[in-house]
């Protein structure tokens, strides 16, 4: 198992996720002898786990069962645990595809955060590509460095704990795409230009505030990027639902034949397969700025 | 293949590339041939000049046609005391305010005069100019630019900018798939390089193409598809390297059912390699053999004047007769070799698909999704992904119910993506004032190991609903 290559069977050391039902999953390091609690019962890792086929469905002790899924970086975007805001899938695939990522892709990203976005492009730039990586606050580095060890894609990454608006990225002239989803993005425009490659390449930046898109779009018109871009994307989930609606009942169009006080009302329904859409939508995460910086 | 380095000739235009130009908003994709006109925007000019460029440069496009690298653009000074108005209310729309006529304009762009250059003269000859705001006067000198300039950008192709072409410029020919419903297919698809996927599409090639773009190289496609012939000329566009193309397989979805009952004998000298001849769509038909089709038409005429002419003893007549023999025989084993290579590919990709044990299922075409999906997705592993994109919303539904019925998957998810592009200027930033009205549905799901024959009741992915008033009920 790795989080940028599928394997069949669950070995002792994998990531596997165990999906307890809709929306509900849950990540577990797999060891021999070891045991987890679920509300279905405990599922015993020697037993259930090692040598079984991801995907299979695991009975529990108390006789309920789930299923054993392999990670992803779409997986681990919903289970991981929180040290910051994190990106979601939606917002991660339109930067993929905006930012041209691909095998052997070289990439700068910062801030690290919670390494939700930094799974994706390991995932997209393997096996030949490298992800620096860069993260002020230094356990949030450290915890960022010791997962991509677990998920065995420490290969591709470098961590650097540091200021990126102060001290860049590490490296200079790399870069196909660079990342920024930082409280001041414009500071960091120019340490993102000299990041990138001579030959040109992508930048992202990632800002909830319309204020902070505003600066970072005159910083990268000042630093000649071109073909800048601001856009926002949203995703409307469509819930499948079987809807039961009542007939109304107009009564006959004949006399009734014996009088009675009220004619017997009819129970006539129609049964109506559609979607509706959740109670409440996810309405803003922030705005992707996108430009492309032009050779040299 | 390594594609990290900093080999300079991966970033410039090279002879037989394909490209995309640009200008605006605007996208064609194109072959670079020396001394071979190209036409973009009413424009007619030769790429000649973009060989040994960058990448990304922006070109002029001078009297003759030829392409001229454009110089850095300066920054125009806002330094300057530009006469301004204060706001419009005293400005008349009579459409009398520009002195230049339409053929004052025609002359000026024959005299060669730049698109800049242009735009100056049309505000010197601007009644109304300078009594527009600053704001405004940004605009109109935008616009304009817009209307007159004669720049064009020749852009490495990539799955953003083609998919963005196609949306704006063909829309029909990948069923209506807006470019973030591309991108959301393949992220939930988890496409990347090493897999082994499976597409089904009729979009041209576009997602076929994305798809190995998200691979490079590695791992290996195998494209399923109805009728004639596989489509890729989207593929093309992309200008993957050729080593791409082993990777890429190919199975008719004709013989979906034998492989999966055993039932294929790719061994058989005569299987129809070739899918579907009888309702062959021929203009599809990009694996035309024009060898065979020769040989088809030419063997009978052949035929027929070898039979009149046995009976001659003209020894002209008889060596014609045997060359034309010959020449039969040669093409017969051009047609064998050929059907020799079909029928090889086809038990190749048969031998990738047998396994069933397939990384990822991507479905985009106008064929109703449904059938398409769970005849498919019987060649997947377990814990592997699927994306199927529908341009309508219903037969998701269907989909969907159906697999919640016969199991095997979970995580269904039925959605659908919004973008809004923004204006993002000084004291002038907001929304863009047209949007896109749909882009498509998907629905994405993860198979699960099927095993013994559910009983009736299935726990099924939600708890049960609560009995609201309208009595919804969740799909259990």
């Amino acid at each position: 198992m790795s989080f940028v290559e599928y394997s069949e069977f669950i070995q002792e050391g994998d990531v596997a996720i165990i999906f307890l039902g809709h929306d509900s999953m849950m990540p577990v390091k797999v060891q021999q002898g070891a045991q987890t609690q679920t509300r279905y019962g405990v599922v015993r890792h020697s037993k259930d786990l090692i040598g079984q086929r991801f995907g299979t469905k695991v009975t529990c002790s108390k006789g309920g069962w789930v299923y054993v899924l392999h990670p992803t970086p779409e997986l681990w975007t919903l289970i991981l645990p929180h040290r910051t805001q994190i990106l979601y899938t939606t917002d991660i695939a339109n930067i993929t595809m905006m930012l041209e990522l691909k095998p052997g892709s070289v990439v700068c990203e910062s801030g690290t955060g919670s390494g939700s976005l930094s799974h994706a492009i390991l995932r997209t730039i393997a096996p030949t590509g490298h992800l620096h990586t860069v993260e002020f606050h230094q356990q949030r580095a450290e915890k960022a460095a010791e997962e991509f060890r677990e998920h065995r894609v420490d290969h591709l990454v470098t961590v650097r704990n540091q200021d990126v608006c102060k001290e860049g990225f590490g490296v200079t002239g790399v870069a196909d795409a660079v990342f920024l989803d930082i409280p001041s993005p414009w500071e960091a425009i120019r340490h993102a230009k000299n990041g990138m490659k001579r030959q040109g390449g992508r930048v992202c930046s990632f800002s909830p505030c319309i204020e902070q898109v505003q600066k970072t779009c005159e910083a990268l018109a000042d630093e000649g990027f071109e073909e800048i871009s601001t856009l926002e994307v949203l995703l409307r989930v469509h819930d499948v639902r079987s809807i039961t609606l009542p007939l109304p009942d107009f009564g006959s169009d004949r006399p009734l034949e014996t009088p009675t006080d009220t004619p017997v009302p009819s129970n006539a329904s129609v049964l109506c397969k559609t979607t509706t859409p959740p109670r409440d939508m996810a309405g803003h995460t922030g705005y992707l700025t996108f430009a492309t910086k032009p050779s040299v | 293949m390594a594609d990290n380095g900093d080999n300079d000739s991966q970033h410039r235009v090279n002879e037989g590339d394909y490209v995309v130009l640009k200008r605006g908003d605007i996208y064609k994709s194109v072959q670079i041939q020396k001394k071979k006109k190209t036409v973009f925007e009413k424009q007619w000019f030769f790429l000649d000049n973009a060989v040994g460029e960058f990448y990304g440069t922006t070109f002029e496009v001078v009297t003759g046609g030829t392409l001229q690298p454009r110089k850095p653009k300066h920054v125009e000074s806002s330094a300057d005391a530009k006469e301004a108005g204060t706001d419009n209310r005293n400005i008349l729309d009579d459409g009398k305010s520009q002195k230049l006529t339409r053929d004052d304009i025609e002359t000026l762009k024959e005299q060669g005069l730049k698109g800049q250059e242009i735009v100056q003269q049309l505000i010197e000859n601007s009644t109304t100019f300078r009594d527009k705001t600053e704001f405004a006067q940004e605009k109109y000198i935008k616009k304009k630019k817009k209307k007159y300039e004669n720049s064009v950008t020749v852009l490495k192709p990539s799955c953003r900018v083609l998919a963005m072409m196609y949306h704006s410029r063909e829309p029909g020919k990948i069923c209506h798939m807006r470019y973030d419903t591309l991108a959301q297919m393949l992220t939930l698809g988890n496409i990347h390089a090493g897999s082994k996927v499976l597409v089904f599409e009729t979009c041209a090639g576009l997602v076929l193409g994305a798809v190995m773009e998200r691979m490079g190289g590695y791992g290996s496609v195998v494209q399923m598809y109805p009728g004639g012939g596989s489509v890729r000329a989207g593929v093309e566009s992309f200008g993957f390297p050729s080593h791409f193309h082993d990777t890429l397989h190919e199975f008719p979805i004709c013989h979906v059912n034998a492989l999966l009952a055993g039932a294929l004998d790719t061994e058989a000298k005569d299987i129809d390699a070739d899918a579907g001849q009888a309702n062959g769509d021929k203009s599809n038909l990009t694996q035309t053999d024009p060898g065979k089709a020769e040989s088809k038409e030419g063997s009978p005429d052949k035929e027929d004047q070898s039979m009149e002419t046995s009976t001659s003893t003209d020894p002209a007549e008889d060596k014609e007769r045997e060359e034309r023999e010959k020449l039969r025989e040669i093409r017969g084993q051009e047609k064998k070799v050929k059907m020799e290579a079909k029928r090889k590919k086809l038990a190749a990709a048969a031998a990738v698909l047998e396994g069933r044990n397939a990384d990822g299922l991507v479905i985009a075409s106008r064929f109703h999704p449904c059938p398409v999906l769970l005849g498919l997705i019987k060649f997947l592993a377990p814990s592997r992904p699927f994306v199927v994109y529908s341009q309508y919303k219903e037969p998701l539904i269907e989909c969907y119910t159906k697999l919640r019925e016969q199991g095997g998957a979970v995580s269904l998810r039925l959605t659908e993506s919004w973008i809004r592009h923004y204006q993002v200027l000084p004291n002038r930033t907001h929304p863009m004032l047209l949007m896109s009205g749909s882009g498509g549905y998907l629905l994405s799901g993860t198979t699960v190991a099927t095993d013994t024959p559910k009983t009736g009741s299935t726990r099924g992915e939600e708890p049960a609903a609560k009995r609201l008033k309208l009595t919804e009920t969740t799909e259990g």
